[in-house]
Protein backbone atom coordinates (compact mmCIF):
# COMPACT_ATOMS: atom_id res chain seq x y z
CA UNK A 1 0.00 0.00 0.00
CA UNK A 2 0.86 3.47 -0.82
CA UNK A 3 -0.58 7.18 -0.17
CA UNK A 4 -0.64 8.65 -3.90
CA UNK A 5 -2.24 11.08 -5.36
CA UNK A 6 -5.01 10.64 -7.22
CA UNK A 7 -4.13 11.24 -10.95
CA UNK A 8 -0.55 9.40 -9.59
CA UNK A 9 -3.01 6.33 -8.67
CA UNK A 10 -5.03 6.11 -11.32
CA UNK A 11 -1.92 6.64 -13.92
CA UNK A 12 -0.05 3.67 -12.13
CA UNK A 13 -2.97 1.25 -11.50
CA UNK A 14 -5.58 1.42 -14.17
CA UNK A 15 -4.62 0.58 -17.87
CA UNK A 16 -6.33 0.60 -21.29
CA UNK A 17 -7.85 -2.47 -21.72
CA UNK A 18 -8.84 -3.26 -17.99
CA UNK A 19 -11.49 -5.02 -16.71
CA UNK A 20 -12.86 -2.41 -14.21
CA UNK A 21 -14.86 -2.86 -11.13
CA UNK A 22 -15.81 0.83 -9.16
CA UNK A 23 -18.11 -0.64 -7.00
CA UNK A 24 -20.68 1.00 -4.16
CA UNK A 25 -24.12 0.08 -3.42
CA UNK A 26 -25.78 3.21 -4.36
CA UNK A 27 -23.66 4.50 -1.32
CA UNK A 28 -19.59 5.43 -1.36
CA UNK A 29 -19.54 5.37 -5.05
CA UNK A 30 -15.99 6.41 -6.33
CA UNK A 31 -17.42 9.66 -8.37
CA UNK A 32 -13.78 11.30 -7.91
CA UNK A 33 -11.97 8.25 -9.08
CA UNK A 34 -14.39 7.45 -12.00
CA UNK A 35 -13.84 11.20 -13.16
CA UNK A 36 -9.97 10.92 -12.80
CA UNK A 37 -10.19 7.87 -15.34
CA UNK A 38 -12.04 9.86 -17.59
CA UNK A 39 -9.51 13.17 -17.95
CA UNK A 40 -6.74 10.70 -18.13
CA UNK A 41 -8.99 8.86 -21.14
CA UNK A 42 -8.33 5.07 -20.79
CA UNK A 43 -10.29 3.52 -23.75
CA UNK A 44 -11.66 -0.22 -24.25
CA UNK A 45 -12.81 -0.74 -20.63
CA UNK A 46 -14.85 -3.34 -19.23
CA UNK A 47 -16.69 -1.80 -16.93
CA UNK A 48 -17.90 -4.44 -14.12
CA UNK A 49 -20.59 -2.88 -11.55
CA UNK A 50 -23.84 -4.35 -10.12
CA UNK A 51 -26.03 -0.71 -10.86
CA UNK A 52 -24.10 1.33 -13.23
CA UNK A 53 -25.50 4.56 -11.44
CA UNK A 54 -24.65 8.11 -12.49
CA UNK A 55 -20.84 7.16 -13.15
CA UNK A 56 -20.70 4.33 -15.75
CA UNK A 57 -23.56 6.73 -17.40
CA UNK A 58 -21.20 8.97 -17.77
CA UNK A 59 -17.67 6.54 -18.53
CA UNK A 60 -20.30 5.03 -21.32
CA UNK A 61 -21.20 8.08 -22.75
CA UNK A 62 -17.53 9.67 -23.15
CA UNK A 63 -16.94 6.15 -25.22
CA UNK A 64 -14.39 4.72 -22.50
CA UNK A 65 -16.60 1.27 -22.32
CA UNK A 66 -16.21 -1.83 -24.51
CA UNK A 67 -18.64 -3.89 -22.37
CA UNK A 68 -20.57 -3.71 -19.11
CA UNK A 69 -21.10 -6.62 -16.88
CA UNK A 70 -23.59 -5.66 -14.61
CA UNK A 71 -27.46 -6.26 -12.94
CA UNK A 72 -29.09 -3.28 -12.68
CA UNK A 73 -28.76 -0.21 -15.13
CA UNK A 74 -31.34 2.63 -13.96
CA UNK A 75 -31.14 6.04 -12.64
CA UNK A 76 -32.53 4.79 -8.69
CA UNK A 77 -35.98 6.39 -8.27
CA UNK A 78 -35.68 8.28 -11.39
CA UNK A 79 -35.73 6.27 -14.64
CA UNK A 80 -33.42 5.60 -17.05
CA UNK A 81 -29.70 5.80 -17.58
CA UNK A 82 -29.67 7.87 -21.16
CA UNK A 83 -25.90 7.49 -22.00
CA UNK A 84 -26.42 3.40 -21.54
CA UNK A 85 -29.38 3.70 -23.56
CA UNK A 86 -27.73 5.62 -25.82
CA UNK A 87 -24.70 3.24 -26.58
CA UNK A 88 -27.11 -0.02 -26.58
CA UNK A 89 -30.10 1.30 -28.35
CA UNK A 90 -27.89 3.38 -31.04
CA UNK A 91 -23.98 2.50 -30.63
CA UNK A 92 -23.47 5.86 -29.52
CA UNK A 93 -20.54 6.81 -28.90
CA UNK A 94 -19.58 3.38 -29.56
CA UNK A 95 -21.39 -0.36 -29.09
CA UNK A 96 -21.63 -1.81 -25.63
CA UNK A 97 -21.43 -5.24 -25.29
CA UNK A 98 -23.52 -6.20 -22.36
CA UNK A 99 -22.75 -9.42 -19.80
CA UNK A 100 -25.75 -8.82 -17.46
CA UNK A 101 -26.71 -10.68 -14.43
CA UNK A 102 -28.85 -10.68 -11.66
CA UNK A 103 -27.38 -8.77 -8.46
CA UNK A 104 -27.81 -12.33 -6.56
CA UNK A 105 -25.12 -14.02 -9.55
CA UNK A 106 -22.87 -10.54 -9.13
CA UNK A 107 -22.97 -10.35 -5.49
CA UNK A 108 -21.60 -14.09 -5.45
CA UNK A 109 -19.84 -13.86 -8.66
CA UNK A 110 -17.20 -11.36 -6.28
CA UNK A 111 -17.62 -13.34 -3.16
CA UNK A 112 -15.85 -16.29 -5.03
CA UNK A 113 -13.55 -14.10 -6.59
CA UNK A 114 -12.69 -12.84 -3.15
CA UNK A 115 -12.65 -16.83 -2.18
CA UNK A 116 -10.16 -17.79 -4.51
CA UNK A 117 -13.22 -20.04 -6.23
CA UNK A 118 -12.62 -20.64 -10.58
CA UNK A 119 -16.67 -20.33 -9.90
CA UNK A 120 -20.20 -19.46 -7.94
CA UNK A 121 -23.07 -21.31 -7.53
CA UNK A 122 -26.53 -20.69 -5.86
CA UNK A 123 -30.05 -21.21 -6.10
CA UNK A 124 -30.87 -18.40 -9.05
CA UNK A 125 -32.14 -17.74 -12.71
CA UNK A 126 -35.06 -20.09 -12.61
CA UNK A 127 -37.40 -19.86 -15.47
CA UNK A 128 -35.86 -16.25 -16.67
CA UNK A 129 -34.48 -15.95 -20.13
CA UNK A 130 -31.13 -14.22 -18.54
CA UNK A 131 -29.81 -17.39 -19.50
CA UNK A 132 -30.15 -17.31 -22.81
CA UNK A 133 -28.76 -14.07 -23.88
CA UNK A 134 -25.76 -14.92 -21.32
CA UNK A 135 -23.42 -17.57 -22.08
CA UNK A 136 -21.95 -17.33 -18.49
CA UNK A 137 -24.65 -18.49 -17.09
CA UNK A 138 -24.56 -22.08 -16.92
CA UNK A 139 -26.34 -24.75 -14.05
CA UNK A 140 -24.40 -27.71 -12.62
CA UNK A 141 -25.78 -30.62 -10.17
CA UNK A 142 -25.21 -31.01 -6.70
CA UNK A 143 -22.92 -33.87 -6.30
CA UNK A 144 -24.80 -34.98 -3.12
CA UNK A 145 -28.43 -34.16 -3.17
CA UNK A 146 -28.35 -33.82 -7.20
CA UNK A 147 -30.12 -30.29 -6.91
CA UNK A 148 -29.71 -27.97 -10.45
CA UNK A 149 -28.03 -24.66 -9.23
CA UNK A 150 -26.88 -21.87 -11.19
CA UNK A 151 -23.60 -21.39 -12.04
CA UNK A 152 -21.51 -18.19 -13.50
CA UNK A 153 -17.46 -17.63 -13.80
CA UNK A 154 -16.26 -15.79 -10.38
CA UNK A 155 -15.91 -12.06 -10.98
CA UNK A 156 -11.99 -10.94 -10.68
CA UNK A 157 -11.79 -7.52 -12.07
CA UNK A 158 -7.64 -6.20 -13.05
CA UNK A 159 -8.33 -3.19 -11.09
CA UNK A 160 -11.26 -2.80 -7.88
CA UNK A 161 -11.67 1.06 -6.90
CA UNK A 162 -14.12 1.63 -4.15
CA UNK A 163 -14.59 5.01 -1.85
CA UNK A 164 -14.34 5.03 2.14
CA UNK A 165 -14.58 6.94 4.83
CA UNK A 166 -11.57 6.37 6.26
CA UNK A 167 -7.63 5.50 6.30
CA UNK A 168 -5.76 5.34 9.01
CA UNK A 169 -1.62 6.60 9.10
CA UNK A 170 -0.54 2.53 8.25
CA UNK A 171 -3.29 2.90 4.97
CA UNK A 172 -5.56 0.62 6.70
CA UNK A 173 -9.40 1.25 5.49
CA UNK A 174 -12.65 1.31 7.27
CA UNK A 175 -16.11 1.64 5.57
CA UNK A 176 -19.57 2.05 7.79
CA UNK A 177 -23.07 1.92 6.45
CA UNK A 178 -24.43 0.10 3.56
CA UNK A 179 -20.80 -1.89 2.45
CA UNK A 180 -22.63 -3.10 -0.31
CA UNK A 181 -19.80 -5.40 -2.02
CA UNK A 182 -16.45 -3.05 -1.49
CA UNK A 183 -14.90 -5.39 0.63
CA UNK A 184 -15.60 -8.32 -1.46
CA UNK A 185 -14.88 -6.61 -5.14
CA UNK A 186 -11.20 -5.28 -3.06
CA UNK A 187 -10.26 -8.95 -2.39
CA UNK A 188 -11.68 -10.25 -5.62
CA UNK A 189 -9.28 -7.72 -7.72
CA UNK A 190 -5.97 -8.42 -8.81
CA UNK A 191 -5.18 -4.45 -7.54
CA UNK A 192 -7.21 -2.24 -5.46
CA UNK A 193 -7.24 1.45 -5.16
CA UNK A 194 -9.14 3.37 -2.57
CA UNK A 195 -10.05 7.07 -2.32
CA UNK A 196 -11.08 8.02 1.43
CA UNK A 197 -13.01 11.03 3.17
CA UNK A 198 -9.39 11.62 5.07
CA UNK A 199 -6.36 9.85 6.59
CA UNK A 200 -6.91 10.11 10.49
CA UNK A 201 -4.35 9.21 13.02
CA UNK A 202 -6.06 5.92 14.23
CA UNK A 203 -9.87 4.67 13.51
CA UNK A 204 -10.68 5.38 18.06
CA UNK A 205 -13.45 3.19 19.54
CA UNK A 206 -15.37 1.35 16.73
CA UNK A 207 -16.94 -2.32 17.10
CA UNK A 208 -14.79 -5.47 17.30
CA UNK A 209 -16.65 -6.08 13.92
CA UNK A 210 -16.36 -3.19 12.06
CA UNK A 211 -15.60 -3.54 7.98
CA UNK A 212 -11.34 -2.80 7.58
CA UNK A 213 -9.86 -3.80 5.23
CA UNK A 214 -5.98 -3.89 5.96
CA UNK A 215 -3.25 -1.61 4.12
CA UNK A 216 -1.69 -4.75 2.83
CA UNK A 217 -4.80 -5.30 0.69
CA UNK A 218 -4.84 -2.74 -1.10
CA UNK A 219 -2.58 -1.50 -3.88
CA UNK A 220 -2.62 2.41 -3.49
CA UNK A 221 -4.96 4.79 -1.24
CA UNK A 222 -5.83 8.43 -2.40
CA UNK A 223 -7.83 11.26 -0.42
CA UNK A 224 -10.47 12.92 -2.67
CA UNK A 225 -12.46 14.58 0.24
CA UNK A 226 -16.51 14.70 -1.05
CA UNK A 227 -15.11 11.46 -3.45
CA UNK A 228 -18.76 10.05 -3.83
CA UNK A 229 -21.01 12.92 -4.14
CA UNK A 230 -23.63 12.83 -5.88
CA UNK A 231 -23.47 9.05 -3.99
CA UNK A 232 -22.85 9.95 -0.10
CA UNK A 233 -20.28 9.25 2.55
CA UNK A 234 -22.70 7.63 5.63
CA UNK A 235 -21.08 10.24 8.41
CA UNK A 236 -19.88 12.83 5.96
CA UNK A 237 -22.57 13.92 3.58
CA UNK A 238 -25.77 13.20 2.02
CA UNK A 239 -26.63 11.79 -0.79
CA UNK A 240 -27.88 14.10 -3.31
CA UNK A 241 -31.06 13.67 -4.79
CA UNK A 242 -31.92 16.17 -6.28
CA UNK A 243 -28.57 15.80 -8.67
CA UNK A 244 -29.46 12.42 -9.40
CA UNK A 245 -33.29 13.97 -10.39
CA UNK A 246 -31.24 16.85 -12.90
CA UNK A 247 -29.52 14.05 -14.11
CA UNK A 248 -32.44 13.02 -16.03
CA UNK A 249 -32.41 15.91 -18.22
CA UNK A 250 -28.41 16.73 -18.09
CA UNK A 251 -27.97 13.48 -19.57
CA UNK A 252 -30.89 13.10 -22.01
CA UNK A 253 -29.51 14.89 -24.46
CA UNK A 254 -25.73 14.37 -26.22
CA UNK A 255 -25.20 17.84 -26.52
CA UNK A 256 -26.11 18.71 -22.88
CA UNK A 257 -24.46 15.30 -22.16
CA UNK A 258 -20.90 16.73 -23.80
CA UNK A 259 -21.13 20.08 -22.26
CA UNK A 260 -21.88 18.61 -18.47
CA UNK A 261 -18.89 16.64 -18.72
CA UNK A 262 -16.46 18.93 -20.43
CA UNK A 263 -17.06 21.90 -17.64
CA UNK A 264 -17.45 19.67 -14.61
CA UNK A 265 -14.98 16.70 -15.25
CA UNK A 266 -12.90 17.58 -17.90
CA UNK A 267 -12.07 21.13 -17.33
CA UNK A 268 -12.02 20.65 -13.52
CA UNK A 269 -8.83 19.73 -12.07
CA UNK A 270 -8.43 17.82 -8.62
CA UNK A 271 -9.70 19.01 -5.30
CA UNK A 272 -7.03 20.66 -3.16
CA UNK A 273 -7.89 18.08 -0.59
CA UNK A 274 -7.23 15.53 -2.82
CA UNK A 275 -3.14 15.47 -2.46
CA UNK A 276 -1.15 12.38 -1.12
CA UNK A 277 -0.68 12.24 2.40
CA UNK B 1 -61.96 12.23 1.49
CA UNK B 2 -61.20 11.97 -2.15
CA UNK B 3 -58.25 9.86 -3.42
CA UNK B 4 -56.73 9.26 -7.26
CA UNK B 5 -56.50 6.00 -8.52
CA UNK B 6 -52.55 5.92 -7.73
CA UNK B 7 -53.55 6.45 -4.54
CA UNK B 8 -56.31 3.25 -4.09
CA UNK B 9 -53.56 1.00 -5.52
CA UNK B 10 -51.09 2.36 -3.51
CA UNK B 11 -53.36 1.52 -0.15
CA UNK B 12 -54.88 -1.79 -1.77
CA UNK B 13 -50.98 -2.98 -1.78
CA UNK B 14 -50.27 -1.71 1.25
CA UNK B 15 -53.54 -3.71 3.26
CA UNK B 16 -51.61 -7.30 1.77
CA UNK B 17 -49.43 -6.81 3.88
CA UNK B 18 -49.73 -8.16 7.80
CA UNK B 19 -47.53 -7.67 11.20
CA UNK B 20 -45.88 -11.12 10.33
CA UNK B 21 -44.46 -10.35 7.21
CA UNK B 22 -40.57 -9.75 6.70
CA UNK B 23 -40.86 -7.96 3.45
CA UNK B 24 -38.12 -8.09 0.89
CA UNK B 25 -39.15 -4.19 -0.68
CA UNK B 26 -38.56 -3.06 -4.48
CA UNK B 27 -37.89 0.40 -4.96
CA UNK B 28 -40.80 2.92 -5.97
CA UNK B 29 -44.23 1.92 -5.77
CA UNK B 30 -43.85 -1.37 -3.39
CA UNK B 31 -41.53 0.81 -1.16
CA UNK B 32 -44.33 3.39 -1.18
CA UNK B 33 -47.14 0.77 -0.30
CA UNK B 34 -44.69 -1.16 2.27
CA UNK B 35 -43.76 1.94 4.55
CA UNK B 36 -47.86 2.72 4.57
CA UNK B 37 -48.65 -0.46 5.71
CA UNK B 38 -45.74 -0.11 8.38
CA UNK B 39 -47.30 3.50 9.28
CA UNK B 40 -50.94 2.27 9.47
CA UNK B 41 -51.86 -1.23 10.33
CA UNK B 42 -48.90 -3.26 10.30
CA UNK B 43 -46.00 -1.27 12.49
CA UNK B 44 -44.44 -5.04 12.96
CA UNK B 45 -44.19 -5.92 9.72
CA UNK B 46 -39.95 -6.22 9.15
CA UNK B 47 -38.90 -4.74 5.91
CA UNK B 48 -35.74 -5.40 4.36
CA UNK B 49 -33.88 -3.85 1.11
CA UNK B 50 -31.01 -5.03 -1.37
CA UNK B 51 -28.94 -3.26 -0.06
CA UNK B 52 -28.67 -5.03 3.08
CA UNK B 53 -30.79 -2.92 5.61
CA UNK B 54 -32.48 -5.42 7.76
CA UNK B 55 -35.67 -4.28 9.72
CA UNK B 56 -35.88 -0.43 8.24
CA UNK B 57 -38.46 2.31 9.63
CA UNK B 58 -37.46 5.02 7.17
CA UNK B 59 -39.17 8.41 8.38
CA UNK B 60 -39.39 9.13 4.54
CA UNK B 61 -39.42 7.19 1.62
CA UNK B 62 -35.79 6.51 -0.41
CA UNK B 63 -35.23 7.98 -3.86
CA UNK B 64 -33.02 4.99 -4.15
CA UNK B 65 -32.60 1.29 -3.00
CA UNK B 66 -29.77 2.20 -0.80
CA UNK B 67 -30.19 5.79 1.05
CA UNK B 68 -28.84 7.07 3.95
CA UNK B 69 -32.12 6.92 5.69
CA UNK B 70 -32.91 3.30 5.32
CA UNK B 71 -29.13 2.75 7.15
CA UNK B 72 -29.65 5.30 9.83
CA UNK B 73 -33.62 3.49 10.69
CA UNK B 74 -32.51 0.05 10.30
CA UNK B 75 -31.81 -2.76 12.92
CA UNK B 76 -28.84 -3.95 11.21
CA UNK B 77 -27.11 -3.73 7.88
CA UNK B 78 -25.32 -6.17 6.09
CA UNK B 79 -23.42 -7.11 3.47
CA UNK B 80 -25.50 -7.35 -0.25
CA UNK B 81 -23.96 -10.77 -0.70
CA UNK B 82 -24.99 -11.68 2.60
CA UNK B 83 -28.14 -10.09 2.46
CA UNK B 84 -28.72 -12.37 -1.32
CA UNK B 85 -26.99 -15.62 0.29
CA UNK B 86 -28.32 -15.80 3.68
CA UNK B 87 -31.52 -14.01 4.23
CA UNK B 88 -33.03 -14.19 0.89
CA UNK B 89 -31.91 -17.75 -0.72
CA UNK B 90 -31.89 -19.11 3.04
CA UNK B 91 -35.62 -18.80 3.18
CA UNK B 92 -36.21 -16.32 5.64
CA UNK B 93 -38.47 -13.43 3.53
CA UNK B 94 -42.02 -14.52 3.63
CA UNK B 95 -43.07 -11.62 1.26
CA UNK B 96 -41.54 -10.20 -2.19
CA UNK B 97 -42.69 -6.92 -3.07
CA UNK B 98 -42.13 -6.09 -6.96
CA UNK B 99 -43.38 -3.82 -9.93
CA UNK B 100 -42.27 -4.03 -13.54
CA UNK B 101 -42.26 -2.80 -16.86
CA UNK B 102 -44.41 -5.48 -18.42
CA UNK B 103 -46.62 -8.60 -16.73
CA UNK B 104 -48.70 -11.39 -18.56
CA UNK B 105 -51.64 -13.32 -17.42
CA UNK B 106 -49.57 -15.73 -15.36
CA UNK B 107 -47.48 -12.99 -13.38
CA UNK B 108 -44.51 -12.96 -14.79
CA UNK B 109 -42.44 -9.74 -15.43
CA UNK B 110 -40.14 -7.78 -17.95
CA UNK B 111 -37.91 -5.56 -16.80
CA UNK B 112 -34.99 -5.96 -19.19
CA UNK B 113 -36.02 -4.92 -23.30
CA UNK B 114 -38.78 -3.66 -25.04
CA UNK B 115 -38.10 -5.39 -28.48
CA UNK B 116 -35.48 -7.58 -29.34
CA UNK B 117 -32.72 -8.22 -26.91
CA UNK B 118 -29.63 -7.90 -29.05
CA UNK B 119 -31.34 -4.93 -30.81
CA UNK B 120 -33.61 -3.29 -28.70
CA UNK B 121 -36.36 -0.40 -29.03
CA UNK B 122 -36.04 0.57 -25.56
CA UNK B 123 -33.25 -0.86 -22.83
CA UNK B 124 -35.19 -1.10 -19.46
CA UNK B 125 -32.59 -1.14 -16.15
CA UNK B 126 -32.75 -4.98 -15.87
CA UNK B 127 -33.75 -7.33 -13.39
CA UNK B 128 -31.36 -6.38 -10.59
CA UNK B 129 -32.79 -8.40 -7.36
CA UNK B 130 -36.05 -9.57 -8.49
CA UNK B 131 -34.74 -12.63 -10.63
CA UNK B 132 -34.03 -14.35 -7.28
CA UNK B 133 -36.61 -12.42 -4.91
CA UNK B 134 -39.12 -14.34 -7.23
CA UNK B 135 -38.35 -17.52 -6.08
CA UNK B 136 -36.89 -17.52 -2.81
CA UNK B 137 -40.07 -15.53 -1.25
CA UNK B 138 -42.63 -17.38 0.32
CA UNK B 139 -44.79 -15.38 -1.88
CA UNK B 140 -44.71 -12.54 -4.34
CA UNK B 141 -46.92 -9.23 -4.47
CA UNK B 142 -46.91 -7.24 -7.68
CA UNK B 143 -48.04 -3.58 -8.16
CA UNK B 144 -47.96 -2.15 -11.25
CA UNK B 145 -50.36 0.79 -13.38
CA UNK B 146 -52.97 -1.18 -15.57
CA UNK B 147 -52.45 0.14 -19.42
CA UNK B 148 -52.65 -2.26 -22.61
CA UNK B 149 -48.23 -1.57 -23.21
CA UNK B 150 -47.32 -3.12 -19.56
CA UNK B 151 -50.48 -5.53 -19.24
CA UNK B 152 -49.47 -7.74 -22.23
CA UNK B 153 -50.40 -10.87 -24.21
CA UNK B 154 -47.18 -11.76 -24.52
CA UNK B 155 -44.01 -10.82 -23.02
CA UNK B 156 -40.73 -9.53 -24.80
CA UNK B 157 -38.37 -10.99 -22.44
CA UNK B 158 -39.13 -12.86 -19.40
CA UNK B 159 -36.85 -11.51 -16.74
CA UNK B 160 -38.72 -12.40 -13.23
CA UNK B 161 -40.49 -16.08 -13.33
CA UNK B 162 -44.15 -15.89 -12.04
CA UNK B 163 -46.56 -18.66 -12.84
CA UNK B 164 -43.86 -19.37 -16.20
CA UNK B 165 -45.65 -19.30 -19.48
CA UNK B 166 -47.58 -22.23 -19.30
CA UNK B 167 -49.11 -21.32 -15.65
CA UNK B 168 -47.04 -24.70 -14.44
CA UNK B 169 -43.30 -23.76 -14.40
CA UNK B 170 -42.76 -23.55 -10.80
CA UNK B 171 -43.80 -26.87 -10.39
CA UNK B 172 -42.20 -27.93 -13.25
CA UNK B 173 -38.65 -26.24 -11.74
CA UNK B 174 -39.27 -27.77 -8.46
CA UNK B 175 -39.55 -24.43 -7.03
CA UNK B 176 -41.62 -24.64 -3.77
CA UNK B 177 -42.87 -20.82 -3.07
CA UNK B 178 -45.90 -19.61 -4.21
CA UNK B 179 -45.03 -16.95 -7.07
CA UNK B 180 -47.28 -13.98 -7.32
CA UNK B 181 -50.20 -14.09 -5.21
CA UNK B 182 -51.49 -10.90 -5.55
CA UNK B 183 -51.67 -8.28 -8.54
CA UNK B 184 -52.11 -4.82 -7.33
CA UNK B 185 -53.09 -2.16 -10.23
CA UNK B 186 -55.08 1.66 -10.53
CA UNK B 187 -57.92 -0.46 -11.72
CA UNK B 188 -58.44 -3.47 -9.59
CA UNK B 189 -56.65 -6.33 -7.60
CA UNK B 190 -56.04 -10.05 -9.66
CA UNK B 191 -55.22 -12.68 -7.67
CA UNK B 192 -54.46 -16.09 -9.68
CA UNK B 193 -56.99 -18.64 -10.48
CA UNK B 194 -56.98 -22.22 -8.49
CA UNK B 195 -56.85 -24.29 -11.35
CA UNK B 196 -54.78 -22.38 -14.08
CA UNK B 197 -52.65 -19.90 -11.78
CA UNK B 198 -53.91 -17.01 -14.59
CA UNK B 199 -54.27 -14.01 -12.84
CA UNK B 200 -58.12 -12.90 -12.41
CA UNK B 201 -59.75 -9.95 -11.29
CA UNK B 202 -60.75 -10.23 -7.89
CA UNK B 203 -61.75 -6.88 -7.26
CA UNK B 204 -62.54 -3.18 -8.80
CA UNK B 205 -61.76 -0.73 -7.42
CA UNK B 206 -64.96 1.64 -6.75
CA UNK B 207 -66.29 3.12 -9.56
CA UNK B 208 -63.69 1.36 -12.31
CA UNK B 209 -65.41 -0.73 -14.62
CA UNK B 210 -65.30 -4.56 -16.24
CA UNK B 211 -65.05 -2.85 -19.81
CA UNK B 212 -62.41 -0.37 -18.25
CA UNK B 213 -59.92 -3.03 -17.36
CA UNK B 214 -60.84 -4.85 -20.54
CA UNK B 215 -59.85 -2.31 -22.69
CA UNK B 216 -56.12 -1.76 -20.63
CA UNK B 217 -55.19 -4.92 -20.54
CA UNK B 218 -53.20 -6.79 -23.55
CA UNK B 219 -55.11 -10.36 -23.32
CA UNK B 220 -58.81 -11.77 -22.65
CA UNK B 221 -59.27 -10.51 -18.88
CA UNK B 222 -60.98 -13.20 -16.85
CA UNK B 223 -63.25 -11.80 -14.13
CA UNK B 224 -63.89 -13.95 -10.67
CA UNK B 225 -66.97 -15.27 -9.65
CA UNK B 226 -66.81 -13.64 -6.64
CA UNK B 227 -66.06 -10.80 -7.71
CA UNK B 228 -65.77 -7.68 -5.25
CA UNK B 229 -65.49 -4.25 -4.66
CA UNK B 230 -61.97 -2.87 -2.85
CA UNK B 231 -62.62 -1.04 0.06
CA UNK B 232 -61.99 2.33 -0.87
CA UNK B 233 -59.29 4.03 1.20
CA UNK B 234 -59.78 5.49 5.00
CA UNK B 235 -59.16 9.08 5.54
CA UNK B 236 -56.62 7.48 8.14
CA UNK B 237 -54.81 5.59 5.29
CA UNK B 238 -54.87 8.67 3.19
CA UNK B 239 -53.57 11.26 5.68
CA UNK B 240 -50.98 8.93 6.34
CA UNK B 241 -50.14 8.51 2.21
CA UNK B 242 -50.16 12.42 2.02
CA UNK B 243 -47.97 13.37 4.90
CA UNK B 244 -45.40 10.24 3.85
CA UNK B 245 -45.01 12.08 0.21
CA UNK B 246 -45.14 15.62 1.81
CA UNK B 247 -42.22 14.83 3.76
CA UNK B 248 -40.48 13.02 0.85
CA UNK B 249 -40.26 15.69 -1.25
CA UNK B 250 -39.66 17.86 1.68
CA UNK B 251 -36.55 16.02 1.91
CA UNK B 252 -35.47 15.38 -1.50
CA UNK B 253 -36.41 18.78 -2.92
CA UNK B 254 -38.60 18.06 -5.92
CA UNK B 255 -41.05 14.81 -5.95
CA UNK B 256 -41.06 11.86 -4.47
CA UNK B 257 -39.71 8.87 -6.58
CA UNK B 258 -40.91 5.42 -8.08
CA UNK B 259 -44.17 7.52 -9.46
Amino acid sequence: MEFLKLPEAIARYVRDGDQLALEGFTHLIPFAAGHEIIRQGRRDLTLIRMTPDLLYDQMIGMGMARKLVFSWGGNPGVGSLHRLRDAVERGWPRPLELVEHSHAAMANGYDAGAAGMPCAFFRGYSGSDLAKVNGAIRSVACPFTGVHLACIPAIRPDVTIIHAQKADRDGNVLIEGIVGVQKEAVLAARRAIVTVEEVVETFGARSSNAVILPGWAISAISVAPRGAHPSYAYGYYSRDNAFYLAWETVSRERESFLAWMQEHVMDAVPGPGETAQ
Amino acid sequence: MSYTAVEMMTVAAARALSNHDICFVGIGLPSVACNLARLTHAPQVSLIYESGTLETKPDVLPLSIGDGELCETALTTVSVPEIFRYWLQGGRITVGFLGGAQVDRFGNLNTTVIGDYARPKVRLPGGGGATEIATACGQIFLIMRHNPRSFVKQLDFLTTLGHGRNGRERQELGIRTKGPTLLVTDLCTMRPDRETNEMVVASLHPGITREQVREKTGWEVRFAGDLAETPPPAAEEMEVLRSLHARTALAHGAASGGE
